[in-house]
C-alpha cells in the first residue's frame, strides 16, 4: 500500500509521536464518511491500540473532514505507523486498495507540527475555521478522561490547544466571515452593533436566506418576519426559525419596519423598488436600513443603492467580501506558521530535556552491566582477593561510572543549542548501540 | 517634580496608545483593560502635574499656554474614559490616545513647562468658567474624532472596500451614540461655563460684553451643536450628514480656541 511517509520514523527516539489518518485533501467525502469514529468507537479504538501494544498512549480525532489516530509507539517493535494503519483498515473494514494513497503517516516532530496546524485551522477545508479547535479539545478531553493519554500526548494536545487559541487571538486567520450568509450578518453588525433588539424581514425563502436567518437568530435578533409569495412556505420557515409569517400583499406596508432586509426570491426581477425603499426609510424617520439581496436576478432595484442611509449588498458584493476575507486570511498564514514554530520549539526543548535524562540512565545501565560482567570475569580469576577488597573494587568502579557520566549529563541537560543537544543524544545512542538494545 | 509627572503621564498615554492599537488589531479583554488602566494612570499623573502648577499660581492652570493645553488634554482623557465606560466600547481608544499623545508632544514643543507667573486673583466663578469651557472644547474634540471615524466607516461600507481596520471599528450606531454623548457633555459644560462667565462679569462690571468676538463665537458654537443634536435625530440628516456637520462644527471650535483667543478678543486673551 502506498502511503505518504515522512522521515524520522526509525530514529529510535524515546519520546516519539506517531500519526496516521486521512482528511479532505487526501480522501473524498464518500470515503471519509466510512472512516468516521463515533465517540464510543474512538474510546474503543484507543483501548485496543494500547491493549495490542501498538501504542502506549492514544487519541482519536474524528470530524467530518478528518479521521486521525495519534499515539506514542509501544514496545512492539517494527513499524508503529504500519500497525496503526492495519488497525485503522481492519476497524473500518475497508479493502486496503480503497485507502491506497489516501492515508498520510507522520512521525515525531512532523506529527506534532501537523496537529498544531490542525488546531490552528490551517489544515481545515475552510481556512481558520473555529469549530476544529472545539472538536480537538473534545477528542482530547474524552481520551484524557478515559485514561488513554499519557505525558507525551497530554503535552502535545495541550500545546495544540494553546496554539489554536493564540493563532485566533493574535492573527487574522480566524477573523472575518467566510460565507455569504455570515458576511451579510457581520456587515449588518457593522451598522447596528449588537443585533439584539433589532428586527429583520426575510423576503422569500431561499436556502441562503435560511442560513442568514440562522446567523441572525444566533445573534439574538429581536424580531423576525418572513414574507413569501407562498404563505405556506413563509409560515414553515417562520415556524422553523421562531418568527412570524406575513402575507405577500402586506410587503409594501411592512417594509419600513425592519432594520435588516434579506431578499431571496427566486426567478423574479426587482421585488423591492427604489420607491418602496425610499418610503420605507421615510417611515423609519431616516434610521438606516441594511439590505442583503441574495436573489439572482436581483430582487432589489440597483438604483436603490444610492438612497441615503440604505446599505445594499447583493450576492456578488457579498461574494467579493468573502473573497477579500479569504485572501486576508491566507496572508496571515506565515504569522500563524511562526506561532506554530514557536510552540514546536518549546515541545522540542521539553523532549530534549526528557531525552537527556533518559540517555544518561541508559548509559548508566549499559556501563553497570559491563562493569558487573568485567568484575565477575576478572575477579573470578583472582583467588587471593578478599571479600572486603572485592567490595572496595566494586565501589570504586561504580564511582568511576558516576564521575564519567557527570559531565555528559550536565552538558546534555544544560548545554547550548537544542539542535546540538539532540544531535549529541542521537550520537550517543548510536555509538553505544542503545536503540538496538531498546528494539 | 511636576515636570517629571507630566513626562510620566505622556509615557503612560504612549503605552496606552500601543495597547489600544494592539487591542484594535487583535482584541483581548486583558489587553483592553490594561490600555484603559494605563490611560487612567496617565490621567491621574497629569492631574497631580496640573495640581502642582495650580499651587504655584494659586489658580486653575489656564493662564499660560502650557497649562491651558495640558488642562485640555487632561479633560479630553477624562471625558473619553467616561464615555468608554458608559458605552463599553474600547475600539476608538487608539484614536483618542493618539490625539492625546500628539497634543502632548505639541505642548512640549510649543510651550515647554516653565514656572508660570501667578495671574491676578479672579475668584472661583472665573476659574469654573474657564475650566468648564475648556472641558466643553475637549468633549467637542472627542465628538470630532468619533464623527471622523463614522464618516470613514460609512464610506468603507458604501464603497465595499473592507480592509482590516473596517472589521475592528465600532458599529456606525455605536459611533453615532458616542458622538452624541460627547456633544451632550460638551454642551452641558459650555452652557454652565458661559453662565458662570456671565455671572462673574456682571458681578465685576454690572453688565455683559456681548460684543466681544469670543462671546459671539462661543454662542455660535453653542447654537451649532444644539443644531447638530436636533439634526442628528431628523429623518434627512441622521447618519453621515450629521457626522459631517459635527466634524465641521469642531473647525469653529478650533478657530475659537486659537485664532479668536490669540488675535481677536482682548477680554478673553489669557496668554
Amino acid at each position: 500500500m502506498r502511503t505518504q511517509t515522512k522521515l524520522s520514523e526509525q530514529s529510535g527516539n524515546r519520546v516519539q509521536v506517531a500519526l496516521i489518518g486521512c482528511n479532505h485533501n487526501t480522501a473524498p467525502l464518500e470515503l471519509r464518511e466510512r472512516v468516521v469514529f463515533t465517540s464510543e468507537q474512538a474510546m474503543y479504538a484507543a483501548d485496543e491500540l494500547r491493549k495490542r501494544g501498538i501504542l502506549e498512549e492514544a487519541v482519536v480525532l474524528s470530524t467530518c473532514n478528518r479521521s486521525e489516530l495519534y499515539g506514542v509507539p509501544g514496545e512492539t517493535g517494527g513499524s508503529t505507523a504500519e500497525a496503526m494503519e492495519n488497525y485503522f483498515i481492519s476497524f473500518h473494514k475497508i479493502p486496503p486498495k480503497e485507502l491506497d494513497g489516501r492515508l498520510y503517516r507522520w512521525m515525531g516532530t512532523d506529527a506534532v507540527r501537523h496537529l498544531f496546524r490542525v488546531a490552528a485551522g490551517l489544515d481545515s477545508m475552510l481556512l481558520g475555521e473555529a469549530e476544529i479547535l472545539g472538536q480537538l479539545r473534545g477528542a482530547y478531553s474524552q481520551a484524557l478522561d478515559h485514561g488513554s493519554t499519557g505525558p507525551v500526548l497530554n503535552r502535545i494536545f495541550q500545546g495544540a490547544i494553546e496554539v489554536g487559541k493564540r493563532v485566533r487571538a493574535e492573527t487574522e486567520v480566524g477573523a472575518r466571515p467566510m460565507s455569504v450568509a455570515l458576511a451579510g450578518v457581520k456587515l449588518a453588525e457593522r451598522v447596528f452593533g449588537n443585533l439584539k433588539g433589532h428586527s429583520a424581514l426575510i423576503v422569500g425563502a431561499g436556502a441562503v436566506a435560511e442560513q442568514v436567518v440562522e446567523h441572525l437568530r444566533n445573534r439574538g435578533i429581536g424580531s423576525l418576519r418572513v414574507v413569501n409569495r407562498s404563505y405556506e412556505h413563509a409560515a414553515e420557515l417562520a415556524r422553523k426559525m421562531g418568527g412570524d409569517a406575513v402575507e405577500w400583499e402586506s410587503l409594501d406596508a411592512i417594509v419600513g419596519v425592519p432594520d435588516i432586509l434579506v431578499a431571496s426570491v427566486g426567478g423574479t426581477g426587482a421585488v423591492l423598488t427604489r420607491e418602496m425603499l425610499d418610503r420605507a426609510i421615510a417611515a423609519r424617520h431616516g434610521r438606516p436600513v441594511f439590505v442583503v439581496d441574495l436573489g439572482v436576478p436581483r430582487n432589489v432595484a440597483a438604483d436603490a443603492a444610492g438612497l441615503y442611509n440604505l446599505y445594499l449588498y447583493n450576492i456578488e458584493d457579498l461574494g467579493e467580501v468573502v473573497e477579500q476575507n479569504r485572501k486576508a486570511r491566507e496572508s496571515e498564514i506565515p504569522r500563524a506558521e511562526a506561532l506554530i514554530s514557536e510552540h514546536l520549539a518549546k515541545f522540542e526543548a521539553w523532549r530534549t530535556a526528557l531525552e537527556a535524562a533518559s540517555i544518561v540512565d541508559d548509559l548508566r545501565d549499559h556501563f553497570q552491566k559491563h562493569r558487573e560482567m568485567v568484575i565477575r570475569e576478572k575477579l573470578g580469576e583472582l583467588k587471593d582477593v578478599s571479600p572486603e577488597e572485592r567490595a572496595r573494587i566494586a565501589h570504586i568502579t561504580e564511582e568511576l561510572i558516576e564521575r564519567v557520566l557527570a559531565r555528559p549529563s550536565q552538558r546534555l541537560q544544560h548545554g547550548r543549542g537544542l539542535r546540538g543537544r539532540l544531535a549529541g543524544i542521537e550520537a550517543l545512542r548510536h555509538l553505544f548501540g542503545l536503540e538496538e538494545k531498546k528494539d | 517634580m511636576a515636570h517629571h509627572l507630566g513626562s510620566l503621564s505622556v509615557a503612560l498615554y504612549g503605552i496606552s496608545l500601543l495597547c489600544y492599537a494592539r487591542n484594535l488589531y487583535s482584541p483581548h479583554l486583558c489587553l483592553g483593560r490594561l490600555a484603559s488602566g494605563l490611560l487612567a494612570g496617565g490621567i491621574l499623573l497629569q492631574y497631580f502635574d496640573l495640581l502642582e502648577r495650580s499651587r504655584w499660581t494659586h489658580s486653575v492652570p489656564y493662564n499660560d499656554l502650557h497649562g491651558s493645553m495640558s488642562l485640555f488634554a487632561w479633560l479630553l482623557g477624562i471625558t473619553y474614559l467616561g464615555l468608554e465606560i458608559f458605552h463599553r466600547q474600547r475600539s476608538v481608544g487608539a484614536f483618542v490616545t493618539l490625539l492625546l499623545v500628539v497634543w502632548m508632544a505639541l505642548l512640549g514643543l510649543l510651550a515647554p513647562p516653565e514656572v508660570p507667573t501667578p495671574p491676578p486673583a479672579r475668584g472661583v466663578l472665573f476659574a469654573l468658567h474657564v475650566t468648564l469651557n475648556t472641558w466643553a472644547y475637549a468633549a467637542f474634540a472627542l465628538s470630532f474624532v468619533l464623527s471622523l471615524i463614522y464618516l470613514v466607516q460609512d464610506r468603507l461600507l458604501r464603497s465595499r472596500r473592507l480592509g482590516s481596520p473596517f472589521w475592528r471599528f465600532p458599529a456606525l450606531d455605536v459611533l453615532d451614540r458616542m458622538a452624541r454623548s460627547s456633544v451632550y457633555v460638551g454642551l452641558g459644560a459650555l452652557i454652565l461655563g458661559v453662565v458662570m462667565g456671565l455671572i462673574w462679569q456682571h458681578r465685576l462690571s454690572g453688565g455683559y460684553s456681548w460684543s466681544d468676538p469670543k462671546v459671539i463665537v462661543t454662542l455660535a458654537i453653542l447654537a451649532a451643536y444644539v443644531a447638530y443634536l436636533w439634526l442628528s435625530r431628523s429623518a434627512t440628516w441622521r447618519g453621515a450628514r450629521a457626522a459631517l456637520f459635527c466634524a465641521v462644527n469642531f473647525v469653529v471650535v478650533l478657530f475659537s480656541y486659537t485664532v479668536v483667543n490669540l488675535y481677536f478678543t482682548k477680554f478673553h486673551r489669557f496668554f
